[in-house]
Parts: C-alpha cells; structure tokens; sequence
C-alpha cells in the first residue's frame, strides 16, 4: 500500500503573529516558517505504518510557494520517500486543495491518505473531510490512534465528550490531532540523503483545478485586547472580590 | 433567507449548542432545524419550542444513533435545496461533517464564525485567535461552522414550529461506528459551564486534581486543564481548554497552576472574569487576568474551597 500524506508550509508555531498595519493579513516577511505541527504528526504515522510492514511508499505532497520545498525536503528527511510540488504563489482555500489532492489520488491510487486536522495558519479544519468527499472515500477525523486491519482501518477520534473508535473501508482519509503520536526529529545523514530523493514540481493547471478564490479576506486584525487586572494578597481577598465586585459567585 | 440549522442533540433534548447556532442563523434571517437521530422525537420536540425557529425537518433511523459524517453529509446535501445558508455548531461533530456537505455541494466552507456581518460576510478568526479576519463568501450557498461561545442562546421556550419527517438516505456502508469511550461526570460541560477550574502543569499528578475538584464542587464548577496537564497524563483529553481543546466563555474561569500559553489563552480569554493563581509572578496568564494570586496552589486551593463554605 501507498500512503499520501498532503503537507503545508505555515509560520511557525512558536512565532508570536502579529497584524500588518495596513490589516490586509499577517506579517509573513523574515517570520520562520516549518511545516504545519498536524501534519508534522501525519508524516510520523505514515512512517510508522511503513515501518510495520504495513505500507510501502510515503509520498508527500505540498501546494503552495517554491519554498514550500523546504517542508517537503523536511518530511523526506524524517524518512517519506518521494515528494510532489504543486507550485502556486496563491493562497488556494481548502477546497480547491481537496481538487488538486483527488487529482493526485487517481493518479497515485494510495490506500491512506494521512494529513493534519487543521493547518494552524487559517484554522479551516476542511481539507481532510473534503477530500474525503469528492472520493467517496470514509474520514476519521481528530486521530489519536489508528489500527490497520485487513481491507479495513480502525481509527480512535478525539471527540467532544471523550473518545469514539470508528471503523472505515480502505481506501480512507485519516486527519491527525495532537495525541496520535510525538513526531522524530530528522537527523544529520537523512537530511543529506533527503536531497537525493525525487521531487516533482507540478501547478494547479496540470491537474485542470481552478483556485479562484470563493471566500475573499476583506480585512484582518488584531483581537480585543484584555488589560491585566489586580493582584489580589489572599485567597480571602480573592473571594471578596469575586463576591462583592465581579459578582460572579 | 432561510438557513438550516443542523442540530446538536442526544435525541431526548437539544445541546445548548444548537441554541447558540440559532442566535446566528437567526440574524441571517428564518431559521429551520434538522434533527438527525434515532429516537429523537423528544429533540424535535424541544427544537420546535425554540424562539425564532419556523420548522424542524425530522430524519429518524437507527443509521443516525451516531452520527457518522458519511452518513450525515448526504442526508444534508439532499435536504440542502432552498435553502441559503446551513450552519452547524463548530462542536467535533459539525466540524467533521459540515466541510463534506461542502465539498458534495462544491461550496466554500466559513469555519468558526464568531459574528455575522451580512449574509455574505463574517468574522472569524485564525492564526489560533491571535488575528481575526473578515471574510466575505462568494457562493450560493454559506456553508458556516459557528463558535458558540461567540453568540448567546436562543430563548428555548416560545417558539411552535412545525414538525415535518423527511425520507432518510441509505447507508453508503463505507464506515461504521465501533465504540466509545465517553468521559462520565455530575459537573456541567465545559463549553457551557457558568464557572470553569482548570489545572495545569503545576499541578503535579492527577491526584491532585482532587484539590480542583473540591472547590469546583463548591462552585458548582466544570473542570478544565491545560494542554500541558493533558499531556502529561493527569486528566484525560477531553479536558483540554485550548486552540486544540475546547473553546470556552464563562463568567468565571479559574485558571490554577497554569503559566498562560498562547494555545490556552486562546481558549479561554474571552471569559468575562478570570482568576489566575500561580506561584511563579512573571507568568503570563497574570496579563489576562482580573484577579491574580501569587501563591503555592497546594495551600490556596484548601483554603479557597475553606473560604467557599
């Protein structure tokens, strides 16, 4: 079995956002950026799955700038062994991802296809279920742990009142969450050998998506502020406080 | 316009999320509601009493006693026809199936609205809070996930809509429901909890949530935690309050041994009163916070549950 594991390139996670002063985005320019921490996950777990006899080639995918090769050269390094480019200066919403994604499912034909729940850039939390859609394929969305049978995987979903296992046919979309496992760092040799490894360079024309933009970002900007409070000296204090001036209990 | 509003229920009675996700609809216009279950005459029911809503589309079969988005999102898609708008609570369950109705219906999806500026543009925000952008829709059809914590409740009682079944579709058979391990507790939920406790990091073991657990008792409190307290293994996933947990706005929330992370505050910050107690002065959550404590949790959470006596 093939697994395609769709990767994207955003600002890092630990990089503090801020608005750009004309509030037409966030300021991108000079900021690090890594791959998407969802996908991060993503990769691991189809490595694991290879690594368990369980499938034999990890192709990663991207669709976004030139340097989004930069992320694919990362998840080649952690071990995936082949990588595709989709090279757009646009930002292509969810959607139209999801298009260029099926494309490439037809003409790859993997068993799994492992991505992130959610890019942390935008936050959509779409592109999994969507592409999932357009194939007619079953999802398990928010993973935590996913067990493969025979003809059949077993995926435990992170959901609002604990945990749900669900059972899907293969072929399946699964969507990373946080919990489904703790991602290798690639080390020196495999980055090396990463550079060798084959990456194809595509555009969204090849695949005859249109990414007109549906959904136009008219203006960002920052979040209301909250203003530090008091310091209160006890917990007598605190509870006068929370009694007789918040009025909250 | 007309909006579908896909409901959030246990088949007996409405989730307080569907309440919220009506106050949207409502301001793009009437509101209709689905309610897809098995046994869910007593959710139908309840939802016809809702203020504001005109009718509640009923799908009953044993295919919805858990809702599977392959299941769910067909169903949504042939009932999709006239109407203008579909909304769905931004719970894990609309967020799982609401981008395949999309997709099926080759619509944009707005994810996570927290306001309704007309009946093609929104809030919403990204980048984990930190920024919050206006996005207006070009499609036919708005396809929106909503933030409940950023709308009040619809008035539950009022309303006298009318019920009408509609045909379910087949069970497509790519997926099926095994089991689920659901977190069972006296306290209120998380998400519509008045006052909300949470632990962090600083709480050490999972024992010692028992100290968390004392004065929410006191308070009548649901429990929360921290990213960090999640991970580490001392209370299970569900707790988590935070960009990759639940969004949350009490009254009150009471953040105990939490530094403030980016992540964690971008759950809880709209919360109208926060308390922060904490031994460490220079950690972050004392910037968002009304009231800070700077003290050792293990000798203040005895004597706030003390003092609340």
């Amino acid at each position: 079995m093939k697994i395609l594991v769709p990767v994207k390139r955003v600002i890092d996670y630990n990089v503090k956002v801020r608005v750009k002063a004309d509030n037409t985005g966030v300021e991108l320019a000079n900021v690090k950026m890594s791959m998407n921490p969802f996908d991060e996950i993503a990769v691991e777990e189809a490595l694991r799955i290879r690594e368990a006899g369980n499938a034999e080639e990890v192709l990663v995918v991207s669709i976004g700038p030139a340097q989004a090769q930069e992320t694919l050269r990362t998840a080649l390094a952690m071990g995936a062994d082949r990588a595709i480019l989709v090279k757009t200066d646009e930002a292509v919403e969810p959607l139209a991802i999801a298009k260029i994604l099926k494309a490439i499912v037809d003409e790859e034909n993997p068993g799994l296809v492992l991505l992130g729940k959610q890019a942390i850039d935008n936050d959509c939390n779409q592109t999994g279920q969507m592409l999932a859609a357009l194939l007619g394929w079953p999802q398990g969305t928010f993973a935590s742990e996913v067990v493969l049978g025979d003809g059949s995987v077993n995926v435990t979903r992170e959901i609002d009142g604990g945990l749900e296992t669900v059972k899907l046919n293969l072929p399946a979309v699964v969507s990373a969450d946080l919990r489904l496992n703790e991602p290798r760092y690639a080390s020196l040799p495999n980055i090396m050998k990463a550079k060798r490894k084959p990456l194809d360079t595509k555009e969204p024309s090849d695949y005859g998506v249109d990414t007109a933009r549906r959904v136009t970002t008219l203006k960002v900007e920052e979040p209301s502020k909250r203003e530090a409070g008091v310091i209160v000296e006890t917990v007598e204090e605190l509870v006068t406080k929370l009694r007789d001036e918040a009025g909250v209990i | 316009m007309t909006s579908l509003v896909i409901a959030d229920h246990d088949n007996v009675s409405l989730k307080d999320s569907t309440l919220n996700t009506v106050t949207a609809a409502a301001q793009l216009g009437d509101v209709d509601i689905l309610i897809a279950g098995s046994g869910c005459a007593g959710a139908a029911e309840a939802a016809a009493k809702v203020a504001g809503v005109s009718k509640v589309l009923v799908a009953d079969s044993a295919d919805y006693a858990h809702p599977l988005a392959e299941v769910l999102a067909p169903l949504v898609v042939k009932l999709a026809d006239g109407y203008d708008a579909i909304l769905v609570a931004a719970t894990t369950s609309g967020k799982n199936f609401m981008p395949r109705v999309a997709a099926l219906l080759d619509m944009a999806q707005i994810s996570d609205i927290i306001s309704v500026e007309s009946a093609d543009t929104f809030k919403r925000p990204i980048y984990a809070g930190n920024a919050i952008a206006t996005v207006q829709s070009s499609d036919a059809k708005k396809l929106i996930t909503v933030r409940t914590t950023a709308f009040p409740v619809a008035a539950a009682d009022g309303g006298s809509a009318t019920i009408e079944n509609v045909e379910t579709i087949e069970n497509p058979g790519i997926s099926s429901f095994v089991s689920a391990e659901l977190s069972k507790s006296e306290r209120p939920e998380l998400t519509s909890a008045k006052i909300i406790i949470s632990g962090g990091r600083g709480m050490g073991s999972g024992e010692n949530f028992a100290l968390v657990e004392a004065v929410a008792d006191k308070l009548g409190a649901a429990i929360g935690a921290s990213r960090a307290a999640v991970d580490a293994g001392f209370v299970p996933n569900d707790y988590q309050v935070g960009q990759t947990g639940k969004i949350v706005a009490p009254e009150l929330y009471i953040a105990v041994g939490i530094s403030g992370a980016i992540q964690h505050l971008a759950g809880m910050k709209d919360s109208k009163v926060i308390v922060a107690i904490n031994k460490d002065e220079e950690a972050p959550i004392f910037q968002v916070a009304d009231y800070g404590l700077v003290a050792d949790l293990f000798q203040a959470l005895p004597e706030l549950e003390k003092e609340l006596s």
